[in-house]
């Protein structure tokens, strides 16, 4: 059904500067309540994809819809307004403020009424951030950032969460907690896309996986069958060696 | 410090400030009042860079824009409710104007871009003769008088300031505490970060520009009725760099920064002037020294000893 799928790519041509091509006529698509996980290897642009469904890069050529509608070129405040938020690859945070002050900024487009409420709804999904609400950011530990992060994106309560490594740096437990998160989010409706190196993990919570390989769709496979694919270790988790890119065009 | 230990002390400065006017002499009170005047244009360079992270060597060109409106439009004839306004919306539309250029370049770029305004602005003072009176400027300035009693005398126009100043540092505190202050914090911090999260950062840095400057024509309005006569040589581009200063030195971004820094560029060359021409060698060595040693400012002392205890 077309109307499932709520993210499309097609033949998408981006990258950061003219002569520098990422995404190369990348079509790929995510369906509406799934989790959509994309891997590959470093360089292959998987956070490229993300940053281009963002609105921080502009493709040169193809389009990308949201729900159907073109999206090409919508401002990261539209696409926040559409439905979609972002988690980027890193850290994210802005250390200097404090925790509330960080969520609360999550939710600058809010009306401001409605603001409590949903910090509300943040600090009881995650008690560990509640415990350090008037600490300054920066002091958190790395997974305590990332949940913050997280939280603060779903402040505005988001229809499509694109999140880029949320794994990096968190403890096998939290690793845990976060998929368990995307997962329960997922089966409310939520469309997650979520770029992950910690493939076999999250395969277990994804419906669905995309492998990238220099800037196309090498792969379209559902979570569990790749999961059981004896190949799996040899095709994702050996690496591969980055391969030359195309310049120019 | 706990809130309401600070709140204590906060109140208890408040009062000292009101009350020692009224044993001081005619020039103690004009400090003073000269003090509330540079604080209202440092308070809003403190958003501009402190909160938001902007570069500006332009804040005294704004304080003239505000003088020079008070000083031709007062001595019309007109209402001071009437021109306040009207100064702080003209600077507010300046300080928009000014905005632009950093929207494009950071850091030492909008520094220039900035000077370069205030040096345009000077030389419209300047040279405008027919407008501004040129380096004659404008005299006879007559102070408002509130609800028939009349501000002419130190004392009175001293409160009349000190009141403004103090509401003009209410509404700051009020937008600083605010989900939009948080934005502007956001945008010092990582520009890219606060457009993911939806802050329009166009939006805030015009703001971050606009509102500093309204604050700086304010002052201005203020200025001019304090001294009665404006020329140019107050918005020299000395003059915004010693409002920088301010900033800098009592600590950019906090919010009694601009009232520490201010005291001691307004007040401490005049304890200093017993030195005669050395004043400004040690007042400039003071600065290099507090630079080097303290460049979150005075007001990051406290920080500075806590910091230390715990290490040891
Ligand atoms: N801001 C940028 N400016 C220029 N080139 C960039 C930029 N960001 C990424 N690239 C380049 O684009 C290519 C794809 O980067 P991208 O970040 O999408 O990879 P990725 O698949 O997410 O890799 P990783 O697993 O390392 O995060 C890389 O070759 C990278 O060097
Ligand atoms: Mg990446």
């Amino acid at each position: 059904m077309a109307e499932d799928r709520i993210i499309e790519f097609d033949k998408v041509v981006a990258g950061y500067s003219p002569s520098l091509t990422i995404l190369n006529e990348t079509t790929l698509d995510a369906r509406r309540g799934e989790i959509t996980m994309l891997i590959g290897p470093n360089g292959a642009g998987k956070s490229t994809v993300l940053k281009t469904l963002f609105g921080m890069l502009v493709p040169r050529q193809g389009e990308v819809r949201f729900e159907g509608k073109r999206v090409n070129g919508k401002s990261q405040r539209e696409l926040l307004a559409d439905g979609i938020a972002f988690v980027p690859q890193g850290r994210n945070l802005f250390g200097s403020l404090s925790v509330r002050h960080n969520l609360e900024l999550g939710g600058i487009t809010l009306p401001r009424g409605e603001l409590p409420g949903r910090i509300e709804e943040a600090l009881a999904r995650f008690p560990r951030i509640r415990e350090r609400i008037d600490n300054q950011a920066s002091t958190m530990s790395g997974g305590e950032q990332k949940q913050l992060e997280i939280s603060r994106a779903l402040l505005l309560r988001p229809r499509v969460l694109l999140v880029d490594e949320p794994s990096i740096g968190l403890s096998p437990i939290l690793v845990q907690d976060v998929f368990k998160l995307l997962r329960a989010l997922a089966d409310g409706g939520t469309t997650v896309l979520m770029v992950e190196q910690n493939v076999r993990t999250a395969l277990n919570f994804a419906d669905r996986a995309l492998v990238l390989e220099m800037g196309r769709l090498a792969l379209d496979r559902p979570a569990s069958e790749l999961l059981k694919d004896p190949d799996l270790n040899r095709l994702f988790l050996g690496g591969h060696a980055p391969a030359k890119r195309s310049a120019g065009g | 410090m706990s809130t309401r230990n600070r709140l204590v002390v906060l109140f208890a400065s408040l009062v000292a400030f009101a009350v020692l006017p009224i044993f001081l002499k005619t020039y103690g009170v004009y400090l003073m009042t000269l003090f509330c005047v540079y604080l209202m244009a440092t308070m809003g360079l403190n958003l501009t860079v402190g909160y938001a992270g902007q570069m500006s060597l332009g804040q005294a060109a704004f304080f003239g824009i505000g003088a020079y409106h008070a000083a031709i439009l007062l001595t019309l004839g007109w209402p001071f409710f009437v021109v306040l306004p009207i100064a702080a919306v003209a600077c507010f539309a300046a300080g928009l104007a000014l905005g632009f250029p950093a929207l494009r370049v950071q850091h030492h770029y909008l520094a220039f871009a900035t000077l370069g305004f205030n040096v345009l602005v000077y030389l419209v003072m300047r040279n405008e003769e027919k407008l501004t009176g040129g380096t004659f400027g404008i005299a006879n300035i007559p102070r408002p008088s509130l609800v028939g009693f009349s501000l002419d005398k130190p004392l009175p126009f001293f409160y009349f300031t000190f009141a403004a100043t103090i509401l003009l540092a209410l509404a700051l505190w009020w937008l600083l505490r605010s989900p939009w202050g948080r934005a502007f914090a956001a945008l010092r911090d990582n520009p890219i970060r606060a457009e993911s999260l939806g802050v329009n950062i166009t939006a805030y840095t015009l703001l971050a520009f606009a509102i500093g400057a309204a604050c700086a024509g304010i002052g201005g309005v203020y200025f001019a009725t304090l001294v009665n006569f404006v020329e140019p040589a107050p918005f020299h581009v000395t003059a915004s760099l010693t409002m920088l200063l301010a900033v800098i030195v009592g600590g950019s971004g906090r919010f009694f920064g601009p009232m520490l820094g201010t005291v001691v560029v307004v007040l401490l060359p005049e304890w200093l002037r017993f030195m005669q021409n050395w004043y400004l060698a040690v007042f400039g060595f003071a600065v290099v020294a507090l630079m080097i040693w303290l460049p979150g400012g005075l007001l990051s002392i406290p920080e500075r000893f806590k910091a230390k205890g715990a290490a040891e």
